[in-house]
């Protein structure tokens, strides 16, 4: 259980902006772990995630540390993959999806271009796209917006990173293709052993697959701890609420004066 | 203003407005600055720059002084220059207004029109227009901006298209609000700023024109121009060639000044809608 | 192919009504001119009594009604006969066909410059924004962009024709110099420099500007900073993924401005004499030489037209997302 990072007093403010979007006391991260972040429009999550990436624009100010323990911040692609959550807009609309996934590998595992696509094959398959020779050769376009982000996981994956931040990748995608995408993650965080920050504002979603949850609210962290015990007791009224407003089917009708 | 604060905020715009209005000084208070007729004789043929204090600018190879015609030219030039993207400006807008509410057959035609105005040279139309109706201000203003109009017309129709979807236009269409309201207080003032940025590169654009038409000899012959004065330099382009040089020069000063004026505009309304966006915050 | 196809076939139902409306348009335009080129022709030998005018007009078809001469013109148009120049007492096409080649070398060669060197300086400039090397390439374009062409023709002439004497000033070949092969290319080549240098420095000004714009506005997609969350070189999001997106609007430009192009070329040719398309159109206006001018700024609409679908065929080659796909999703 080593630790892999550490925040202290991580304070994020944007250009031109009044408030901090992101205020964070302290929070741990440790190696192997999957952490989800979990909060409402404006919580600083994605914030988070960028902030450990090292994706922050340059106008940006940041006060207080992230500490890792291997001394050096993780370098993106060869470290650290990052997959973002509008699956149309992320990939590059004239390179082909085969160039797209090997480059990662190409430019950190020191590959040859044709070991490089070799590499992209399997990865591509390994995301669960059929027919992966010649999806090599087909553009972001061709694709489904679940496949387009299959297709950003493998080219975020591409130089076997040891962490992978997914922010909100599902929040655009359909309910059904959703549990997809979350149950591919599992699947390649586990066969890797990979750390995994998973960035949501769907508390159930995000239950199903992490260890550890966080929730943040406004820029603070409101609550963490383990799934299960967040879950059964939560400490925070803020928590609780979020727990009674995911609405099942098996939920009470919000309509007045129908049965059940 | 707050657009005139913005624009002087940038670099550009504030360099810009500064030369702009000096050069709209030297234009409006010509006569002042520089009394009786430049094309008068001022003095001894093809004096040379610096050599005598009442004429600083030298003379041409009739004696004219060339200080007073590129102060009388500034006139020309400016007035040239947006009175024609005024035209192209005014006409552009109309017909891209009408083109992107009617849709359908009359927008389709419309748009033919604009494309036979966009492919045709518009110095060639200029040529031709000049040739048919005679070389006065006029008509050379009128010239330019039928080259120029196409494209503020093709801008507008785009911008309506794209505005009429948005939600603000729809609900106000919800609410009842006539058509030719919504065109004037909705769409109107969102579809113009891409068009004004454009109007920049018109004027620069016209003001170029104006010189090339009167390089040729198609100009005005009446008044001073710029193009007027690079044209005669060139018959003694060996032994005097500041007489063509100067002129050049106020060209170049003018039109840079035109394109620091449209970048400060546009950095300006790029600003103030960033300012919106910034407001809100990247969600999450 | 077949999108190829579909593209060429879609170009052209929209370029034949357009066609039809500047022929009319120049035809409207040149029937109000006050004095025809029987006048002008007239004037050159001196005069002439009105009967002889009118024999003239008559004879040239001069003097019938507007409709019945713009049916006249329409059924010759499609026959290819641009008509008989007053003034050069030639047949027009024959002018256009015997001139305009030597502007399309000036202009092909001059365009490929400009966009080589024009794009290039963008992306340089546009690789890192607000640098100084961007501050200063966006300055250079501003003061050429600014540069009226005919003046920069004339300084080019003085400081290398006629100082330094390194390049010809005018014409398009030494006359009668009998030269043939690589000689005569070499000549030409020579002759041809300043007048290419002096167009292309204009026009380059254009492709830097709106090539830096393009990248910077490519700089904001989500797939570039994607593509920096991956670690890549930043040469290599600069070449393969900013800049490659922000060529594209630049194939559009290219096409809008090639009518402006063509209008530039007549300066330029009138300054270094070269016997060239644009120059024709400055001899037909002051010779009021209706049928010739006319002739021109058919030719030119019809140059534009094809340089435009040259230019779909290319974006559909750079775009993929304008290609058909038989992949189904």
């Amino acid at each position: 259980m080593t630790l892999l990072c550490r925040m202290l007093n991580l304070r994020v403010t944007y250009h031109r902006q009044a408030s901090a979007a992101l205020d964070l006391s302290a929070l741990d991260i440790t190696a192997g772990e999957r952490l989800a972040v979990i909060g409402e429009s404006g919580s600083g999550k994605t914030t988070l995630a960028r902030a450990l990436a090292g994706l922050l624009p340059e106008t940006a100010r940041c006060e207080g540390e992230i500490r890792w323990t291997s001394e050096m911040p993780p370098q993106p692609g060869r470290d650290l993959g990052f997959v973002f959550q509008d699956p149309s807009s992320s990939l590059n609309p004239v390179l082909t999806v085969g160039e797209q996934v090997a480059e990662g590998a190409r430019q950190h595992l020191n590959l040859s271009w044709s070991q490089a696509f070799r590499h992209a094959r399997d990865l591509v398959a390994s995301v669960g796209i059929p027919d992966p020779d010649s999806a090599l050769n087909a553009y972001p376009h061709q694709f489904s917006g679940g496949q387009r982000q299959r297709l950003a996981i493998a080219a975020a994956l591409s130089a076997r990173p040891s962490i992978l931040v997914a922010d909100e990748i599902t929040s655009a995608l359909d309910m059904v293709v959703q549990a997809q995408l979350v149950a591919l993650l599992d699947e390649l965080v586990r066969q890797a052993a990979m750390t995994l920050i998973f960035v949501t504002h769907d508390i159930a979603l995000a239950s199903g697959l992490a260890d550890r949850l966080v929730i943040l609210k406004d820029g603070r962290l409101v609550e963490c701890g383990a799934t299960a015990q967040v879950l059964e007791r939560p400490q925070s009224d803020y928590t609780r609420a979020l727990i009674a407003s995911h609405r099942t089917l098996s939920s009470r009708s919000l309509l007045p004066g129908s049965a059940a | 203003m707050r657009l005139v604060r913005l624009i002087f905020g940038t670099t550009e715009g504030a360099v810009g407005a500064v030369l702009l209005s000096l050069l709209v000084f030297i234009a409006l208070f010509a006569p002042v600055l520089s009394p009786g007729d430049p094309l008068d004789i001022a003095g001894p043929p093809l004096l040379h720059p610096f050599s005598m204090a009442r004429l600083p600018l030298g003379t041409d190879s009739l004696g004219r002084d060339v200080l007073a015609g590129i102060i009388h030219g500034t006139r020309t030039s400016l007035t040239v220059g947006l009175a024609a993207a005024f035209a192209a400006i005014a006409v552009g807008v109309c017909v891209g207004l009408a083109a992107g509410f009617s849709g359908g057959l009359v927008d389709e035609a419309l748009m033919r029109v604009v494309d036979a105005f966009q492919i045709l040279p518009g110095f060639l139309l200029a040529l031709a227009l000049v040739s048919v109706a005679g070389a006065s201000l006029p008509v050379v203003v009128l010239a330019i901006a039928l080259g120029a109009w196409a494209a503020p017309a093709r801008l507008m129709r785009a911008q309506v298209l794209s505005i009429r979807e948005r939600d603000y236009v729809a609900a106000a269409r919800v609410t009842g609000m006539h058509p030719l309201e919504i065109a004037v207080k909705e769409i109107l003032p969102n579809a113009l700023p891409p068009v004004l940025t454009l109007a920049a590169v018109i004027v620069a654009a016209a003001i170029l024109t104006e010189s090339a038409l009167s390089f040729l000899g198609l100009g005005d012959p009446n008044i001073v121009t710029w193009g007027t004065m690079i044209a005669e330099g060139r018959n003694v382009l060996r032994s005097a060639p500041f007489l063509s040089v100067l002129p050049g020069l106020a060209l170049v000063v003018t039109v840079i000044t035109v394109y620091l004026v449209g970048e400060g505009v546009t950095q300006a309304l790029a600003e103030g809608k960033a300012g919106q966006v910034d407001r809100q915050g990247p969600t999450a | 192919m077949t999108a190829a196809l579909r593209l060429i076939r879609r170009r052209l139902a929209t370029s034949i009504p357009v066609l039809l409306i500047v022929i009319v348009l120049t035809f409207v335009l040149l029937e109000f001119s006050s004095g025809d080129a029987v006048d002008a022709y007239l004037v050159s030998i001196g005069g002439g009594d009105p009967a002889v005018a009118a024999n003239l007009r008559h004879a040239y078809g001069l003097d019938q009604s507007h409709l019945a001469r713009l049916w006249l013109y329409l059924s010759s148009l499609a026959r290819l006969d641009l008509g008989w120049s007053v003034a050069f007492e030639r047949p027009v096409a024959d002018l256009i066909v015997e001139r305009l080649p030597n502007t399309l070398l000036l202009m092909g060669s001059a365009t490929a410059l400009a966009f080589g060197l024009g794009t290039s300086f963008g992306i340089v400039a546009g690789a890192r924004p607000e640098s100084a090397t961007d501050r200063v390439i966006s300055t250079v374009s501003l003061i050429l962009y600014a540069i009226p062409g005919f003046w920069l023709g004339l300084v080019l002439n003085i400081v290398f024709a006629v100082k330094l004497r390194w390049l010809p000033s005018a014409g398009l070949e030494t006359i009668a110099s009998g030269r043939t092969g690589w000689a005569r290319m070499l000549d030409i080549a020579m002759h041809l420099a300043l007048p290419v240098g002096t167009l292309a420095a204009i026009y380059m000004a254009l492709f830097m500007r709106v090539m830096r714009a393009s990248m910077a506005e490519v700089w904001r997609l989500d797939f570039v900073t994607f593509a920096r969350a991956k670690g890549l070189s930043h040469r290599r999001i600069v070449l393969r993924h900013v800049a490659r997106n922000a060529l594209l609007p630049l194939v559009t430009m290219l096409g809008l401005q090639s009518a402006a192009m063509l209008g530039g070329s007549v300066v330029i040719e009138s300054i270094f004499a070269i016997p060239g398309f644009g120059r024709l159109a400055q001899e037909a206006v002051t010779q009021r030489d209706t049928p010739l001018l006319l002739g021109i700024i058919l030719t030119s609409a019809v140059l534009v037209i094809v340089v435009n679908l040259l230019l779909d065929l290319v974006y559909a080659l750079l775009d993929p997302r304008l290609q058909p796909s038989d992949r189904s999703a």
